[in-house]
């Protein structure tokens, strides 16, 4: 898992609320044992139409997609399926922050286990964003802020909230298995006591 | 005396191995991991990468479900599986089954079935347990009383190698559903018809236990169906208290307690209860009476009306999106819509209940010519007392097919598809966009809505159908 600590760069509006992780990786494609490649798939039905040629016109088929790493998306992102295949579609594609104004339980917990950073802002903020297709912000997981700067030359600094052990592992690169692999005593006691 | 404990409470605490801290979760005991193709292979691969086995290979239990053919297979014996990567990872299950010592359900099983399905009917899945499953409708066995909600596929590594999970402790909701549902409205209505209250997002954070005279007047079958949507509103884990019909339903099953044992446990369960005045972060109270026969009309298990009413006018982009995606105007009523495909299946509605209530409507009745209807069983348990019962003769008279257990056309990665643009009234639980295959039109009811749709060959419920042959 790569760390993730600070990351500037343009972001990619996707403004559709309640986006299901049916849309992200339809199920056609989870029949693969491995993670692999997968990121080709994301948003297949999207991207692609029926004969599997791109979707002139679609914002994931241009050429700045691949180049924004940070993917500002509609209210409730990530609903549905908890198929962990949509966060590694996500990061296979270039994505590694995901911002919106709700986040789905299962799909953010997979997402910090896969190391991709969920960042919920509030409503007013999150709308700002929506607005501001292609244009650079930065996502201090550090200090837990999204720092935006308009073309009136004004600035924002959003704190965002993030669950601290998901920051920590988040910001190193960590594979959470260690934390549990350091618990084994206390699981043992626990199965002994039952 | 110590504070009322919710039912949800009791199931947490009893399961902490280490308590939460301000900087790390707490971590969960497992009692129950079922698993299945789909989400597992790269959970495997985690052991193998650190060299370490399954720590309760008798706690876990597998199962061939989503990628499964229900067509059957040929004189040689082979399946006809979608793709050549389907029938692989069915192998790597196997594969992986053996080396690290799982019970695997496979296709000689008389149990094999969908995930959920099988795990309540075999009695592993009993009240005051934790059971995961890198699956979301795992909710489904909260209708125990039990903790129960869908991981992903590193939780699934975690869970085989170390029987643990790190969670932090979710908010807490009761929805208490006063009255009786009238007659004809299913579980599956109540379930739309909560998901249309909260919105599909307004269970995100929290576990939903479920309450009040509506619920408890349902079978486990039907409790199961209201748990098993409990996702669809956002809301991780929804549960139900156990009570006599909890146990009634649990006595004698296979890999339930036996004789005295099992009377010890269902005192124990009776206790699982919420305490009165035990709190919680959020409250609901919600009609039955008022509650009608629904469908979807819209790309999220939210969007539902009653069968008769119009499809709402669109107030978002999202909306509009949505209907346009369906085909359908503000204003419109849903009855006027052309049915092509109906399914009567799933974890959602593919049980013995289900599956008689769909045969009921259709019993002496003909499918109209038109539309396409599949009936999947949801395990080889439920095939098997079908099939005693002559349903699968009701269904294939009536010119229905009637196919092998499995998710099937739920989700269509075994190739059971819904055509781009083709209309589906599906007993399933998500109207997600080509969830049904790309391009496919999903409308969500209960197996009798269904079957009154397949008869008429358009949206209808069963007193509409009554109502047009009366008249």
């Amino acid at each position: 898992m790569q760390a993730i600590t600070k990351l500037t760069g343009p972001i990619l509006v996707l403004e559709q609320e309640n986006i299901d992780t049916d849309q992200i990786i339809p199920a056609r494609f989870l029949t693969a044992t491995d993670f692999d490649g997968i990121g080709d798939h994301l948003f297949a039905d999207w991207r692609f139409d029926a004969s599997g040629e791109p979707r002139p016109g679609h914002v994931l088929n241009e050429p700045r997609a691949v180049n924004s790493p940070i993917l500002v998306a509609g209210h409730n992102f990530g609903c549905g399926s908890s198929r962990e295949h949509a966060p590694h579609a996500l990061l296979g594609f270039g994505f590694r922050v995901v911002i919106s104004s709700q986040i789905a339980d299962i799909f953010r917990n997979n997402s910090q286990n896969v190391g991709l950073l969920p960042v919920v802002l509030k409503a007013d903020q999150h709308a700002t964003l929506m607005q501001m297709d292609g244009e650079e912000i930065t996502v201090d997981l550090e200090a837990c802020e999204v720092i935006v700067s308009t073309a009136e030359g004004a600035g924002h600094r959003w704190p965002f909230s993030i669950d601290p052990f998901a920051r920590h592992c988040l910001m190193r690169g960590l594979d959470r298995f260690e934390f549990l692999n350091k618990a084994e005593d206390a699981i043992t006691a626990y199965e002994e006591s039952r | 005396m110590s504070a009322p404990e919710s039912l949800f409470d009791k199931l947490w605490n009893s399961h902490v191995v280490k308590a939460q801290s301000e900087s790390t979760p707490a971590i969960i005991y497992i009692d129950l991991h079922l698993v299945h193709e789909v989400t597992s292979p790269q959970g495997f691969d985690l052991l193998r990468e650190k060299g370490i086995g399954v720590r309760r290979p008798e706690q876990t239990l597998a199962t061939l479900d989503h990628s499964t053919p229900t067509l059957p297979a040929d004189s040689e014996g082979n399946r006809p599986y979608y793709t050549g990567q389907a029938k692989r990872q069915v192998q790597t299950l196997r594969d992986n089954c053996r080396e690290f010592g799982i019970e695997l359900h496979d296709w000689d099983s008389p149990y094999r079935g969908i995930v959920h399905v099988m795990g309540p009917e075999m009695g592993a899945t009993q009240p005051g347990m934790t059971i995961v499953c890198g699956d979301s409708h795992t909710s489904t066995h909260g209708a125990f009383g039990a903790l129960a909600f869908g991981i992903g596929t590193t939780e699934v590594g975690h869970v085989l190698a170390r029987q643990c999970l790190l969670q932090s402790k979710p908010k807490s909701m009761c929805i208490n559903v006063d009255g009786r549902l009238p007659d004809g409205v299913t579980a599956k209505d109540l379930a739309l018809n909560i998901i249309r209250y909260l919105g599909m997002n307004g269970g995100t954070g929290f576990v939903i236990e479920y309450a009040g005279e509506a619920v408890r007047s349902l079978d486990m079958e039907g409790r199961m169906t209201l748990c098993n949507l409990t996702i669809e509103a956002g809301a991780r884990a929804g549960m139900i208290a156990p009570d006599e019909t909890t146990i009634d339903y649990l006595r004698g099953r296979e890999r339930a307690p036996q004789g005295e044992a099992f009377d010890r446990a269902a005192e124990k369960w009776l206790q699982l209860a919420s305490d009165s005045g035990a709190e919680f972060d959020s409250e609901i109270t919600l009609e039955a009476s008022a509650m009608r026969p629904s469908i979807t009309y819209g790309t999220d298990p939210g969007m539902s009306v009653d069968i008769g009413e119009a499809v709402p006018q669109a107030d978002s982009l999202s909306h509009q999106k949505a209907l346009k995606y369906m085909g359908f105007q503000g204003g419109q009523l849903v009855n006027e819509r052309k049915v092509d495909v109906v399914f009567v299946g799933s974890c959602t509605n593919g049980r013995l209940s289900d599956l008689r209530a769909a045969a009921d409507v259709l019993r002496g009745r003909n499918v109209a010519g038109h539309v396409r209807m599949l009936v999947v069983p949801g395990s080889e348990s439920v095939r098997r007392q079908a099939e005693s019962e002559g349903l699968h003769e009701t269904f294939t008279t009536a010119g229905a097919e009637w196919r092998l257990p499995g998710c099937s056309m739920c989700l269509a990665m075994n190739g059971d598809l819904v055509a781009a643009g083709e209309t589906a009234v599906s007993t399933s639980n998500r109207n997600f966009e080509g969830r049904q295959g790309s391009g496919s039109r999903t409308m969500l009811a209960s197996p009798e809505t269904a079957a009154a749709c397949a008869v008429l060959g358009r949206v209808a419920s069963v007193s509409d159908l009554e109502f047009r042959e009366a008249g």
